[in-house]
């Protein structure tokens, strides 16, 4: 009864027109991040954080959660129309996304990576509202100890995120201490790291860190080379854009399967995106009767992946808004959104502002509508923008971080 | 010294972080370590300093242990771009109190566009102005965000 009413209270919030507007602001922003390769969720957000502080928190939150889920929709675009990743989860969607545009099944590979990507992006969301109320109450009797071992553990997966080298991510996870404790000590009020310079008694501001990390290494990293790359026609009008009645019945496991592993995998913190679709692909090939032909354009390998590619969202929101605990870059600069906003991600997030987390998820279920509708007949106007040209994207990102800055 | 090895990015950023950690315990060696109410702030800093240092000689070791084969070289061209991006967006932010935001971001994307990018002067010169005024446009005017301005007073 309580999740109802708390449900009915977010729709109320998520339906007034401001935060309709934001939504929808986010999920276009969103697509249009997750089309274009080499920019990803992590970058856009920081890059617009400091746009939100003089937004209404609620609004803002609504928005950034859209860029967050919109770009794993737009993902799947470059994946199937050119090979190309537009974000690390979609990396296995060109696996047979590519194949079957290749084979002139373009439109089928768009639909069913647009209906896979509703149907867990939905059940992650209904998932998140079921589970994160529970497990928020639970946290509440936590007390320092148990509060200590939470700072451990986000500071241990470091070595979750980090990929291969566990020497690195841990040296990397130092430069970021000391970058934190750069400036004024606040029990001592010794200056440290300061080198005599007054701007950095006040230490560096997150969003200045965030922006050079994910914005300015996102940029430098893409324009490390010059490459071009070949995009395939997109199918023109929703007929073409729409799978068949066999296509969707030999989706149904697909569509499960995606549902389920994004939302488990995502609420482990460290597990993210990329490995969600590829367990979730790995999964449908193992008990697929035509697994001999995954890897040739099977729509079950387009609808497994980008399913848990969205489903993860709303587990990975789990730990963020029970626990503060981030389990992805995304999610990072979420939490640090937050807490600029003057909000303390953590048991007591949900029964201290039942408005912003009802709002949020009443804003998801309604964000995944948007979604759908924008990337079922809009997704050739979408494709339109890989056209645009690297060397005037890269510029405008670079000029909107300095700008945020 | 194989040569793969020295040619290796993680065999280099292994000796910087260790320039940075040792550096770090020499700075914080200078603050009070401890104090009657707690750790001083000395205490972390020291701390972290010697695991940066001691992972970061981890990471060289491995670098040199490593057979030439198994060490990634460096791609020099491919991080001169890298850094000549770098370099052309501190040199754009260094001329924001002389120039202004407008003017140094249409330096900035002239140069990506002529020099990283091969474009002609032509198109160089509209993508500059067009992007430089749209930023205007959006930010300065609509938004009402006053970019930084120069000694022309935009």
């Amino acid at each position: 009864m309580d999740i109802l009413t708390g449900l009915l209270n977010g729709f109320s919030v998520a339906l007034a027109p401001a935060n309709l507007l934001w939504c929808f602001v986010g999920v276009f922003l969103g697509t249009v991040v997750g089309v274009l390769p080499g920019l990803g969720p992590p970058a856009t957000i920081a890059m617009l954080l400091p746009l939100t502080f003089s937004m209404n928190p609620t609004g803002a939150i609504i928005m950034l959660a859209g860029i967050y889920y919109g770009a794993k929709y737009g993902g799947s675009t470059t994946s199937i129309l050119m090979n190309v990743p537009g974000e690390s989860a979609s990396v296995v969607t060109c696996i047979d996304g590519y194949q079957m545009a290749r084979k002139g099944r373009a439109g089928a590979a768009l639909g069913i990576a647009a209906i896979a990507s509703f149907v867990a992006g939905t059940v992650g969301v209904l998932a998140l509202m079921l589970v994160a109320p529970p497990l928020a109450k639970f946290a509440l009797s936590f007390s320092s100890p148990e509060y200590f071992a939470l700072m451990s553990l986000g500071l241990a997966l470091v070595v979750l995120l980090a990929g291969r080298s566990i020497v690195k991510a841990l040296l990397a996870a130092l430069v970021g201490l000391w970058i934190a404790s750069i400036g004024t000590d606040l029990f001592s009020t010794n200056s440290r790291f300061t080198f005599g310079r007054m701007e950095l008694l006040s230490g560096i501001d997150f969003i200045v860190v965030a922006i050079g990390v994910f914005a300015l290494g996102e940029v430098l990293g893409n324009m490390e080379v010059r490459e071009e790359t070949q995009l395939l026609q997109v199918p023109r009008g929703l007929r073409n854009l729409l799978p068949t009645w066999q296509d969707l019945k030999d989706c149904r496991f697909a569509f499960v399967n995606g549902s389920v592993i994004g939302f488990i995998v995502g609420t482990l913190p460290g597990g993210g995106s990329t490995i969600a679709s590829f367990l979730s692909y790995g999964l449908e090939k193992a008990v697929s009767r035509r697994r001999d032909q995954f890897g040739t354009g099977v729509i079950e390998g387009v609808a497994a992946p980008e399913g848990a590619n969205n489903s993860e969202t709303g587990g990975a929101l789990v730990p963020l808004l029970t626990l503060g605990i981030p389990g992805s870059g995304t999610t990072a600069i979420l939490l640090a959104a937050l807490v600029l906003w003057g909000f303390k991600p953590g048991p007591l997030f949900i029964p201290e502002h039942p408005d912003l987390f009802w709002g949020l998820v009443a804003s998801m279920y309604i964000g995944n509508v948007m979604l759908l509708v924008l990337n079922l007949p809009l997704v050739p106007l979408f494709a339109q923008v890989l056209r645009m040209p690297v060397y005037l994207l890269y510029p405008i990102i670079l000029g909107v971080s300095l700008v945020g800055v | 010294m194989e040569d793969g090895t020295r040619k290796s990015g993680d065999l280099w950023s292994g000796i910087a972080l260790g320039g940075l950690g040792a550096t770090i315990i020499v700075q914080a060696s200078h603050w009070e370590y401890s104090s009657p109410e707690g750790p001083g702030p000395g205490f972390f800093p020291i701390w972290y300093g010697i695991a940066m240092l001691a992972l970061a000689a981890l990471l060289v070791v491995s670098q040199l242990r490593a057979t030439p084969g198994d060490a990634k070289a460096v791609d020099w061209k491919r991080i001169g771009r890298a850094i000549s991006v770098w370099a052309a967006l501190a040199g754009s932010v260094a001329l924001f109190k002389i120039l202004g935001f407008v003017l140094s971001f249409a330096l900035l994307t002239y140069f990506i566009v002529t020099v990283l990018y091969r474009r002609p002067i032509r198109t160089a010169a509209i993508a500059a102005v067009a992007s430089a005024a749209g930023f205007y446009l959006v930010f300065d005017w609509a938004l009402g965000l006053s970019l930084p301005s120069g000694m022309l007073g935009f």
